[in-house]
């Protein structure tokens, strides 16, 4: 398989000793101009991918804070197509970081799934998360993203068992290990057995392993570290930018809240 | 046609199981469990002994006499469905699986519920089983049901009122599943409709099949044949599925869906799924959707909290695309109107659900001949309705009205 940004990032981070800081956040929340500039702090913040979320209208595996950032971005009609030609934006405006899209598999099927990576390799995006296309289901969706260089990441959960040799064997980029049973969230106890469940799924593959849902403090990240190769934070900055909403809205205070929501991005890594 | 469904739970390109990861194990546990309990006599036995004596199955066919004679064509056999205990046809499935759920190990039940029948219906065998039940459902449904909610509480379940989303039965959903990935080791999902993601649609299919098995070996007996038509009302599809399903191989036999159209096709506010949706994913199946071009989802509107869903069971999209079956539109107006009709014919008042099915039998069997038969499926009684009929109708039953 060819390599793409996602697998040079994560070369980088090895070479460094490092772990990948991979934010989420919810595209078009609270519009699109401040998702863009958000996602140049995330990178200034010293992030080292980035999740793009699409705003879905059910999103069965997100708890209540990435559900009401959809609510919020679908007001205003953000569709798959924005959340796409974001990354093209973010792209031009300089930002370096590899784009995951993070979107549920309706908005996906209804482009049809070669327009759909037609767009993903014309607009530079790297990897796709799809939490609701289990192996089962992947067939042609798998396909495609070999033929295109683009990474089908695959989740793996603490309940998957016998069934993770399966999942991994096909997968690209890295492997999205879920920490605990539930939908995503701040949470302050991660599943029993977290470190073995981690430890399986670093001896069933050869790719990078990353953790998430329910991440939030630099404690958490710190205790991720030693386990894995990538961490991703979604609720907790989905909440500092709902949080940061008032000021984000004010010409006066705009900056400031940018400078906030970075400022939160980087202590997670300190 | 083909068995369906394969053993990927797919009824041609409709089904599957778009889930997230963590809960995949907890489906095909539930599918390994589902096989083996359903071969076994003990289970069997004791499925159908609670069928007979706790809900008072079979129930019966009824010849609907006066109905037929003032709509002037065919005969039209009623399947009273709303003689089971708890008042509709939803209890079939939850006994089977609240069973389902004991055999398993499982000693905690989660639903899903719109207008609060199949709350009820689960909440009642949670109490039978010894089981501990949380239903959930949207904040709106629980002002329109209030009653409902009362019934589960007062059965010993926990009701809880979701705020997400539309605030109703597609959002009860959605918190149900998501309360079940949080909590599949100990938690059995008990889900209302042919619906979800495989082995749910099969599932629940098979365990209302009693309502067509029963149907026809009770028409075959009045009438010496098969009916020339079959009409029961579609939301999820569930009491549908269970009729349809001992006649699909029938063919000589109309299959005739009926699903809501609220206000008109035409309209934002319909709830016609197969008249104006397209094929998608949506609570983890592929099926037909009320859906916007972007792929997400449209909310439903229908007079009919049963009927107010903007998805509908992969099976029916498979008999749609298929020809087996059809599907048509009945709108609010329409369905008030046979309800009232049913009501002063028959002494029967049907749920607003039902409704729907008698308001096409209105409109089929004046075109049909005398010598022909048209069974409907009385999937529940209007009791759960009577307040918001009467709301409708602005507080008036006068028989000048209506006609």
């Amino acid at each position: 398989m060819q390599t793409n940004r996602i697998d040079q990032s994560f070369e980088k981070l090895r070479a460094a000793g490092e772990t990948a800081l991979i934010p989420f956040l919810t595209i078009g929340d609270p519009d699109i101009p401040t998702s863009i500039q958000i996602i140049k702090e995330l990178e200034a913040a010293g992030a080292h991918m980035v999740e793009l979320g699409v705003p879905y209208s059910d999103p069965l595996a997100d708890g209540p804070v990435i559900q009401r950032a959809s609510s919020r971005a679908l007001k205003h009609r953000i569709t798959i197509l924005d959340c796409i030609h974001v990354a093209r934006e973010a792209r031009e405006q300089g930002v370096n970081l590899p784009f995951i899209l993070f979107t549920y598999y309706n908005p996906v099927l209804q482009l049809g799934l070669e327009r759909f990576f037609e767009l993903l390799a014309e607009n530079d995006i790297s990897g796709i998360i799809i939490p609701d296309l289990p192996v089962e289901e992947d067939h042609h969706v798998r396909e495609l993203a070999v033929k295109t260089n683009i990474h089908l990441i695959p989740l793996v959960a603490p309940t998957s068992q016998d069934r993770i040799e399966r999942i991994v064997r096909n997968a690209g980029g890295f492997i999205y290990c879920v920490s605990s049973l539930g939908v995503t969230g701040e949470r302050s106890s991660f599943h029993e057995g977290i470190e073995s469940f981690i430890q399986s799924v670093k001896a069933a593959s050869n790719l990078p392993v990353a953790v998430g849902f329910g991440i939030s403090s630099n404690e958490q990240f710190r205790m991720f570290s030693q386990m894995c190769d990538g961490v991703v934070v979604g609720s907790a900055i989905v909440r500092k930018i709902e949080d940061e909403l008032p000021n984000l809205g004010s010409p006066s205070t705009r900056n400031a809240a940018f400078l906030h929501i970075q400022d939160f991005v980087r202590q997670l890594k300190a | 046609m083909n068995q369906v469904p394969d053993q990927n739970g797919r009824f041609g390109e409709f089904g599957g199981r778009f889930v997230p990861e963590t809960l995949m194990n907890a489906l095909l546990e539930l599918e390994a469990a589902y096989h083996q309990y359903t071969q076994d006599p003990t289970f069997i036995e004791e499925l159908n002994y609670l069928l007979k004596q706790y809900s008072g199955r079979q129930t019966p066919l009824y010849y609907a006499e006066r109905l037929s004679s003032h709509l002037g064509g065919a005969k039209v056999y009623l399947k009273r469905e709303d003689l089971n205990h708890t008042g509709a046809h939803k209890i079939n499935n939850t006994i089977a699986q609240a069973l389902l759920a004991k055999r398993m190990g499982k000693t905690k039940v989660i639903a899903e519920t719109g207008a609060g029948q199949h709350g009820v219906a689960t909440a009642t065998v949670a109490a039978l089983l010894g089981l501990e039940c949380k239903v959930f459902m949207g904040e709106e449904d629980t002002k329109r049901q209030q009653l409902n909610v009362f019934r589960m509480k007062l059965l010993g379940s926990e009701v809880i009122s979701v705020t997400s989303g539309s605030k109703t039965l597609k959002d009860a959903g959605n918190e149900a599943l998501r309360y079940w990935v949080s909590n599949v080791q100990d938690t059995f999902y008990i889900l209302g409709s042919v619906v979800g993601p495989h082995p749910y649609p099969m599932m629940v299919r098979d365990f209302q099949r009693v309502i067509g098995d029963e149907a026809r070996a009770q028409i075959l007996e009045a009438e010496g044949r098969l009916p020339d038509a079959i009409v029961a009302a579609v939301g999820g599809g569930s009491n549908a599925m269970g009729i349809f399903y001992p006649f699909v191989q029938d063919e000589s036999v109309r299959l005739i869906g009926v699903e809501a159209a609220g206000r008109g096709v035409n309209t934002e506010f319909h709830a016609a799924t197969m008249t104006k949706g397209s094929k998608g994913v949506f609570q983890g199946s592929m099926s037909y959707l009320l859906q916007d071009e972007y792929g997400q989802v449209i909310e439903a509107h229908s007079i009919s909290a049963g009927l107010d869903y903007p998805g509908v069971g992969p099976e029916h999209s498979y008999l749609k695309d298929t020809g087996r079956a059809e599907y048509v539109p009945i709108r609010d107006d329409e369905a008030l109107e046979a309800l009232q009709l049913l009501c002063r014919t028959e002494g029967i008042i049907p749920a607003l659900e039902s409704a729907h099915a008698i308001a096409q039998v209105v409109k089929v069997a004046p075109t049909m001949g005398k010598d022909e038969i048209i069974v409907v499926s009385l999937s529940g009684r209007g009791d759960k309705d009577v307040e918001s009929i009467m709301k409708y109708l602005g507080g008036s039953a006068d028989a000048n009205e209506s006609h």
